[in-house]
């Protein structure tokens, strides 16, 4: 379970968040400007908070007073970006490979093909990043990620870039990522539709501060 | 047309092994600079930085002659260098190579820095994520994406070493065989009566390998340039 109370001053803009992550999906939900991607950062450890404690299944993640601040690269967090981020001198295949690379595990070819055909990447393996479409780019970016072996996934936006139809082409696939791959993840959006269709827990940001917790019932609040 | 003698094809040869091997070497200290200077913030760096382009400014024949005041083979450094490592520069053709090595830097510097300056960071945040220690990440992200700058650096400096006169003459002097590069031997070919023809052909000679070197450094960055937008 994912323990966070953090606190982060940013220019005039304060964000402050105390919530708790369970299995399943918990949206981070509220409008753009929030917050919520500082959130998130704080979490994979790509911010570094002023004041607070992150623990993930009982490990410290960060600890302001007792000076714990693992790195990203050692937290084993997957982060799906909302500009998907893949590398552009790499294969498609080759970002797929790339967090087994860095963590030296050995090849696991039964995982790597439920991935592929999970996210259904297949054709796109031998492509390059420059060359895939905005909903392929998002599937691979989440591909990425899970092949990682993440503790805990990072869903930041992942829609945000694409058009109506492409949303409803992933929709379905980021709801068995939720129901098959046993991952907790984290689901930021200000999307009140799509939260409703991914999370089974909502956390309500709004001008840096939790507002409410609760479940998809908060949505039509 | 184009008929050298001998000693002529042998400055010809010395000029390339002196650039290549001053460009090769003077790499990985201009990448480590270069990134230092990009990323990093640190006590002292507007001052690594001024020395670092201070062969930009300088005349080459002050360069050459505080080369000679350090690493000469009476000067401290040059001393030391001779008797615990054997390495000596003073009237070598190694020399020739630290010269033009040092006269390149800021070039080669300049242009990588830029490049590294230009990387998307949010790319690396995405590996580090991915579980890339900062070593990692460096080797397969910073630099594959620094790849035209580092090949436009090397391509400059190179071109600096070939065209080096002033540092190089001032601190080895012009040895033929030994430390006499083309410019060199153009020059001493210039204070002889009837050397008119030769110069003419080591003339010709400097401006085919120039243009070889920039169409060769060209398509190298074209190449790299194709691979990072994905085609």
């Amino acid at each position: 379970m994912l323990m966070v109370e953090v606190e982060k001053q940013l220019g005039d803009f304060a964000v402050s968040a105390l919530f708790a992550g369970e299995t399943g999906a918990t949206a981070l939900f509220g409008p753009s400007g929030a917050g919520k991607t500082s959130v998130i950062n704080m979490i994979a450890g790509l911010l570094r908070p002023d004041r607070g404690r992150i623990t993930l299944a009982d490990e410290v993640l960060f600890d302001a007073g007792a000076h714990v601040d693992l790195p990203a690269w050692r937290r084993r967090i997957g982060y799906v970006f909302q500009d998907g981020r893949l590398f552009p001198h790499l294969s498609v295949r080759h970002n797929l490979y790339y967090g087994r690379w860095m963590s030296g595990h050995s090849p696991d070819a039964a995982a790597f093909a439920h991935v592929v055909e999970l996210l259904n990447i297949g054709p796109l393996l031998d492509r390059r990043p420059g060359k895939l479409s905005g909903g392929e780019r998002q599937r691979v970016a989440v591909g990425r990620a899970l092949l990682t072996r993440p503790r805990l996934l990072l869903l930041d936006e992942p829609l945000a870039s694409l058009d109506q139809p492409r949303k409803q082409d992933i929709l379905p696939y980021l709801e068995r990522l939720r129901d098959e791959a046993r991952v907790p993840i984290i689901y930021v959006s200000h999307d009140a539709a799509e939260v409703r269709r991914i999370a089974t827990r909502v956390v309500r940001i709004e001008e840096g501060r939790v507002t409410a917790t609760g479940g998809v019932e908060l949505l039509s609040a | 047309m184009i008929a050298l003698t001998p000693q002529e094809w042998t400055a010809v040869a010395l000029s390339l092994r002196v650039a290549a091997v001053s460009t090769v070497v003077a790499l990985p200290f201009g990448i480590g600079i270069a990134f230092l200077l990009a990323r990093k913030s640190f006590w002292g760096k507007s001052l690594v930085d001024a020395l670092v382009h201070l062969p930009l400014v300088l005349p080459p024949v002050v360069t050459g002659y505080l080369l000679l005041i350090t690493f000469g083979r009476r000067a401290p450094v040059g001393e030391f260098l001779a008797d615990r490592f054997g390495i000596v520069f003073s009237f070598r053709w190694t020399g020739a190579a630290l010269a033009c090595g040092i006269m390149a830097f800021p070039l080669m510097v300049r242009a990588i820095r830029l490049s590294i300056e230009a990387i998307d960071r949010r790319l690396e945040d995405a590996a580090a994520t991915l579980g890339a220690n900062p070593v990692w990440l460096f080797i397969t992200i910073t630099l594959p994406l620094a790849l035209p700058g580092i090949i436009a650096g090397m391509m400059l400096a190179f071109a600096r070493a070939l065209g080096e006169f002033g540092a190089t003459i001032t601190f080895v002097s012009n040895i033929p065989g030994e430390t006499q590069t083309i410019s060199a031997a153009i020059y001493t070919l210039m204070q002889v009566p009837g050397g008119d023809r030769s110069t003419l052909s080591l003339v010709i000679v400097a401006v085919i390998i120039s243009f070889a070197a920039l169409t060769v450094s060209e398509w190298l960055a074209r190449r790299a340039q194709a691979r990072l937008h994905g085609t």
